[in-house]
């Protein structure tokens, strides 16, 4: 076998596959969408090519500023909820009664659709049968907010339902992560006398560290192209309230038919998404390694 | 180790085979194509000698699937088989999508050039790129000899396009005010016949903390509905001189059908949280009883008569009436919004383009005549109803489509895809009572000029 895997031929021969699956699904996509994002075409008829006049027409375009703003919004309320998020699996970690239990309902929302999940939301949030307004009717609200008609509430009340849907996704992660600590060294720690706070902050967290990265670029960058829920739920309104990139983009090609042009929306937020990957990467990048044992 | 060879040998092949396939795909398309392209048109010229007609099979491109739309399907199917028994030279064969597929896959046959021989569109603004590209055949000399006659007034003109007509109506859709009867009964309200009669009965049903009307407005039509209706009523054909330029949309009445948009906001006219409702939401609180009215097209029609999902007591408790008119304006309370549906095109590469057109005319007039009776759909072609068993319900609706004097397309629809999304946004906002109505007009102008 090992004579087998030190010829090179049979190595490519081995990756082939795979590499033409990702080839003809994302990578040429990819160069695609970047060609189409210099013409102008309507998904039908003849291309015209215009250069980077899609891009400059991006530039100056409001609305899509204005759904960039609330696409960086959501990494950032994505990324602080991570802290509650680590906090939780902390806690389950720490072998406290009931924690298996408490685990498999935190994964609940991960095992639902997306669409189940914002069919379930729309019906907490109904303005007048909803469960939130009945029951703030009950405590006596008398006009309760209409939560995805106004404007002003709109995109906050569809971010709780995204941070309710991912919530057990990454608990389960850092739990996993958790549970990977070698309990010698927090038996060690006891013995020295430090506390259950000091164990979490000075073991725990800096042998998690690249676990937290990770979840960190996962957050940010599904964040900045998120979709599912504000497709279903709001569908970008009331006139672009909740609108984020994702969604922005494919009002522009599948209600304007402008394919031109979204596929210069969806290529700057591929630029977008790199670039702050690597940003993340760069901010987080540190030298000394904490290792187990 | 020979065997590991072998393995990603043999895998490799059937790597390679499975593209090929894929590549091979798309031109066994092209040549099936070519193929009914050239049997196709050594028939059309036979059946032009019209001597010995020749085998000619039509592909017949459509959206009912026999599981979703169910009674549609059969009347499909009986159609092509009775045109089968009485022209036994030509087959029709189907290919059927659901609405979305469909949609998608008329796009990108057409960028291919291998249209189906028939197909279905939709009017005006979804036409147009097809129209433009050359795709559909004018279907003009079907419509002499007075068969436009049959169909109600202003539902063939959707499909016309410089003056040329591309494809024939099957469906037609209307939008009536539906109402409560008991609800109206309760507070004794009656059908209103003037916009104040209507005004009436919102404050009476707001004050006493009954939803006068149930608006899904995050679908955003549902609620261009209402400023259509209104601008209708006070500024005549001003919104249709608008989008077709020959009028502005700063129009004094367009301004103020907006204005009397935002009044209704304001007097609690809807449910509340209207702006975060889909349609369905908001159909469901009519069907609640918790909204007295909906402003809602007559596809609807089947549940307020003879769908036994829903109960027959509000079946029976339910009513329409037309749109009230407004003092002063010079609307027409015969003139409705409402729009035809999916209508029968013919491909201009077909090369049995006769026999198309035969069997796209043959389709309509038996479509006419078994569509409602037995799928609740209104054809676009008049119905008489002296002749037909329906719920009276029904032959009220469709007497008044018989007396029509006008129809005027949904506003999204007449508009391109562009204008149609800032119309749809600026909608919203109207509704949201975020913009003023002087610059509701100002933006939908704005979008309208720029694309001349």
């Amino acid at each position: 076998m090992n004579k087998v895997m030190s010829n090179k031929w049979i190595i490519a021969l081995y990756v082939l596959p795979g590499f033409m699956f990702l080839a003809v699904l994302v990578y040429i996509p990819i160069v695609l969408t970047g060609y189409y994002g210099l013409m102008e075409w309507h998904g039908l008829g003849e291309m015209k090519f215009i250069g980077l006049g899609n891009y400059i027409k991006l530039i100056k375009d409001e609305m899509f500023w204005k759904s960039a703003y609330h696409s960086f919004l959501l990494a950032l309320f994505s990324a602080l909820s991570l802290i509650g998020y680590l906090l939780v699996a902390l806690i389950l970690a720490g072998r406290i009664k009931g924690a298996d239990l408490f685990r498999k309902i935190y994964l609940i929302p991960m095992l639902l659709s997306s669409v189940a999940i914002a069919q379930l939301w729309l019906k907490i949030y109904h303005p007048t049968n909803g469960v939130l307004n009945l029951l703030l009717v009950a405590i006596g609200v008398e006009q309760p907010p209409t939560w995805l008609a106004d404007p002003k509430i709109v995109l906050y009340a569809v971010f709780l339902a995204i941070l309710w849907q991912y919530a057990g996704f990454y608990i389960l992660i850092y739990y996993a992560a958790l549970k990977n600590v070698p309990s010698a060294l927090e038996e060690a720690a006891r013995i020295d006398g430090a506390g259950p706070w000091q164990v979490a902050w000075k073991i725990k967290l800096p042998l998690i560290s690249g676990v937290i990265k990770v979840t960190v670029v996962l957050a940010i960058v599904g964040s900045l192209k998120y979709f599912d829920l504000i497709y279903v739920m709001t569908g970008g309104g009331p006139n672009g309230a909740s609108e984020v990139m994702a969604s922005y983009m494919y009002r522009h090609a599948f209600k304007s038919f402008d394919f031109g042009y979204s596929s210069a929306i969806g290529f700057f937020l591929l630029l977008i998404c790199l670039v702050v990957t690597w940003l993340i990467r760069k901010l987080t990048a540190s030298d000394d390694h904490v290792q187990y044992s | 180790m020979r065997k590991v060879i072998w393995f990603s040998l043999a895998m490799l092949l059937a790597f390679s085979l499975a593209l090929a396939g894929c590549g091979g795909g798309t031109e066994t398309g092209g040549d099936s194509g070519g193929g009914t392209a050239n049997g196709g048109s050594t028939d059309g010229e036979t059946a032009g000698g019209g001597s010995e007609p020749k085998e000619v099979t039509l592909q017949f491109m459509h959206l009912w699937p026999a599981g979703s739309a169910r009674q549609q399907n059969m009347i499909v199917n009986s159609i092509i088989e009775q045109f089968q028994n009485e022209y036994p030279h030509i087959t029709i064969e189907q290919d059927i999508l659901e609405n979305e597929q469909y949609k998608n896959k008329l796009k990108v046959v057409s960028t291919s050039n291998s249209l189906p021989d028939i197909g279905m569109t939709w009017a005006a603004g979804f036409l147009e790129p097809y129209v433009k590209g050359q795709l559909f055949a004018p279907l003009d000399d079907l419509l002499e000899d007075g068969f436009k006659d049959e169909f109600v007034v202003g539902t063939v003109e959707a499909y016309a396009i410089d003056g040329k007509t591309y494809a024939l109506p099957i469906e037609l859709n209307i939008v009536p005010v539906y109402y409560n009867k008991a609800l109206f009964e309760q507070f004794n309200l009656e059908v209103p016949e003037t916009y104040d009669e209507f005004r009436h009965i919102v404050d009476t049903l707001a004050a006493n903390g009954i939803a006068p009307i149930a608006l899904g407005n995050r679908d955003r039509w549902t609620g261009s509905l209402w400023f259509m209706y209104l601008a209708d009523r006070i500024g005549g054909d001003a919104l249709n001189r608008a989008i077709d330029r020959s009028g502005s949309f700063t129009d004094e009445s367009l301004v103020r059908a907006a204005a009397e948009v935002q009044e209704l906001v304001r007097a609690n006219a809807f449910n509340r949280g209207f702006n975060g409702l889909s349609n369905d939401e908001a159909k469901a609180e009519f069907l609640n009883g918790q909204a007295a009215m909906y402003l809602m097209g007559s596809w609807e029609h089947p549940n307020f008569t003879t769908n036994d999902e829903i109960p027959q007591e509000f079946r029976d408790s339910v009513g329409f009436f037309k749109f009230p008119i407004v003092e002063g304006g010079s609307g027409d309370i015969n003139s409705w919004v409402g729009g035809p549906g999916v209508g029968l095109f013919v491909a201009e590469n077909s090369p049995a383009k006769e026999e198309a057109k035969l069997f796209v005319r043959y389709f309509v007039e038996k479509w006419g005549e078994q569509a409602v009776t037995e799928a609740g759909v209104i054809p676009a072609t008049k119905v008489d109803t002296a002749n037909v068993d329906l719920p009276q319900k029904f032959i009220d609706l469709l007497n008044e489509l018989n007396s029509a004097s006008n129809i005027t397309l949904f506003a999204d629809v007449q508009m391109s895809p562009g204008v149609a999304e800032v119309h749809l946004n600026m909608i919203q906002s109207l509704f949201g009572l975020e913009i003023e109505p002087e610059e509701f007009a100002e933006v939908h102008e704005e979008a309208l000029a720029s694309e001349q």
